[in-house]
């Protein structure tokens, strides 16, 4: 199997701090994977290292079997919504033509072959009727739809997405889980940063457990067993028991 | 007003005048949109202060006073930078410490320069002693800075809204950075002439702010702090002509005026109109 995203002994430090130590693991193609861990796990950290916009003390990241820098047109980032200015002039179809920029190159501008792709992607996730808006006066899911949508614009094979069911709606949770198994069957890779363990069995292949060393790496199955999550999560566990134990 | 019309007509200092401060309300309407998009208003204030010790420089020199201003203009930015992310202090103290430090060398060098009218003019712009020569640089910083935002418009859009996915694929955001920096440097050189150093913030921030109020796009954003710049230039000469009051403070003062009208009476972001949507509101639950 073709691996999309392999990483060979990471570290990373902010100010002599270690924040991810000693990381190793590869992801195949056609995956859709979670990582989860407590706050301060490090988890947006190795998500910003797989977008090579950290520096590294030690290791290597490969997409698709070269260097990010080689590779960067091939990965899409669906940020925190806490991390957007939602007052920024911009609106929603803009928001989305955005995604077609990278392949674009410099000075180059969308014409209406890109417009007509954005208007695509934003029909995809149910909000071409909400085009002209601007993004703040959206609700919390429709603003993560459009930034999905801005996303599938790129056109890649990897989707990393950090905290993207935070303070949205149902229905929103539940389209955007759709879309990403839609990808996922088209044979694309899809990372989520996730820090609720209740929903990962439904949502993801395969978990990735984190808390600045890598816990465990596998099917939700054999990840989410006591020994790994008391590790992972430390004295939360009688808590988290309740909630990921199979009965 | 006639006699406005004529004296442009008659005067050529008066049509400089009129060009320069049309000119420079026009660009810093432009590079003002980003500045406050990206939360650098204080960071404007800053390099339009730190632009003065290159000026003086420059004239001890007697070399161009834009090479010594983008010098210190930059130099400025840069250890703003670098105190911001090499210790815990915050950014607006950073950008505190490091203009009036470059504020006070320029004043020092200037009274080494032994005429304070010059000291005098750089603070507060003399518009109607405008240069050819200066009236010509103003014009070629204009197409300067208007041509480069018309090429990069989209990534320094991209930059401004969403810096991480900009990065990510693969643009220099710390360049662009500095690019605006440089920008910025220029438009405060423009501007020393209309309305000086000490009010070149507000001609950066005003209009575009007023702009921001009154519509959700930036081109559009862009478009209406241009126009409102270039109004602001237009009637405040016409008043400091009229009136005789000092040039840059009446050019300053109507952009604020036209900055409360946009404030109040704005469609959507308007003060009287959201109060009107609110009482209805209330009618209708009660």
């Amino acid at each position: 199997m073709e691996n999309s995203i392999q990483i060979r002994h990471l570290y990373v430090s902010y100010d002599g701090q270690n924040v991810l130590n000693n990381i190793d693991f590869e992801i195949t193609k056609g995956k859709l994977v979670g990582i989860i861990g407590p706050n301060g796990a490090g988890k947006s950290t190795l998500m910003k290292a797989m977008l090579g916009l950290v520096q590294t003390d030690k290791g290597e990241i490969s997409i698709f079997n070269k260097q990010i820098k080689e590779n960067r047109r091939k990965t899409a980032y669906v940020p925190q919504r806490a991390t957007i200015d939602w007052d920024f002039p911009i609106t929603v179809k803009d928001t989305v033509l955005i995604g077609t920029y990278p392949s674009l190159g410099i000075l180059k501008r969308p014409g209406r072959k890109e417009k007509e792709w954005a208007l695509e992607c934003l029909a995809k996730v149910d909000m071409l009727s909400f085009k002209d808006r601007q993004i703040g006066e959206l609700s919390g899911g429709q603003q993560q739809r459009v930034f999905l949508a801005r996303a599938l614009a790129q056109k890649v094979d990897l989707f990393l997405l950090d905290e993207p069911f935070v303070g949205i709606d149902a229905t929103s949770e539940e389209m955007i889980i759709k879309i990403l198994k839609e990808l996922r069957g088209e044979g694309k890779t899809i990372i989520v940063v996730h820090h609720d363990l209740s929903k990962a069995e439904k949502y993801f292949d395969e978990v990735l457990l984190l808390n600045k060393e890598l816990i465990a790496y596998g099917p939700v199955r054999d990840v989410f067993i006591p020994k790994t999550i008391a590790k992972a999560y430390g004295g939360q566990l009688s808590f988290l028991e309740d909630m990921v134990m199979p009965t | 007003m006639m006699n406005f019309i004529e004296a442009i007509i008659q005067y050529e200092f008066l049509q400089k005048a009129l060009i320069t401060s049309v000119m420079v309300g026009i660009i810093s309407g432009v590079i003002g949109c980003f500045i406050i998009l990206r939360g650098m208003a204080l960071m404007g204030d800053a390099i339009s202060h730190a632009v003065l010790p290159g000026v003086a420089l420059s004239f001890m020199l007697g070399i161009n006073f834009f090479i010594g201003a983008v010098v210190t203009g930059i130099l400025t930015a840069v250890g703003i930078g670098y105190i911001t992310q090499n210790s815990r202090v915050k950014n607006d103290s950073s950008i505190g410490i490091m203009f009036t430090a470059a504020f006070a060398v320029g004043i020092i060098l200037i009274t080494f320069l032994k005429s304070s009218s010059d000291l005098y003019h750089i603070l507060f712009g003399n518009v109607l002693a405008v240069r050819p020569s200066d009236m010509w640089m103003t014009l070629i910083i204009g197409l300067v800075v208007l041509g480069s935002v018309y090429l990069f418009y989209k990534e320094l859009l991209v930059s401004s809204f969403d810096p991480i996915m900009a990065e990510a694929y693969g643009l220099p955001n710390k360049m662009i950075h500095y690019f605006l920096m440089t920008l910025l440097t220029l438009v405060t050189v423009a501007s020393l002439q209309t309305v000086g150093i000490i009010l070149v913030v507000a001609m950066l921030i005003t209009p575009a702010s007023t702009a921001y109020l009154l519509t959700n796009r930036l081109s559009i954003m862009i478009f209406l702090a241009m126009l409102f710049g270039a109004i602001s230039a237009i009637v405040g000469l016409y008043l400091s002509f009229t009136f005789n009051l000092a040039s840059g403070a009446t050019i300053v003062l109507v952009a604020t005026a036209l900055f409360i009208l946009t404030f109040i009476f704005s469609p959507k972001q308007g003060v009287l109109w959201r109060s009107m949507k609110v009482r209805k509101q209330k009618i209708r639950v009660s």
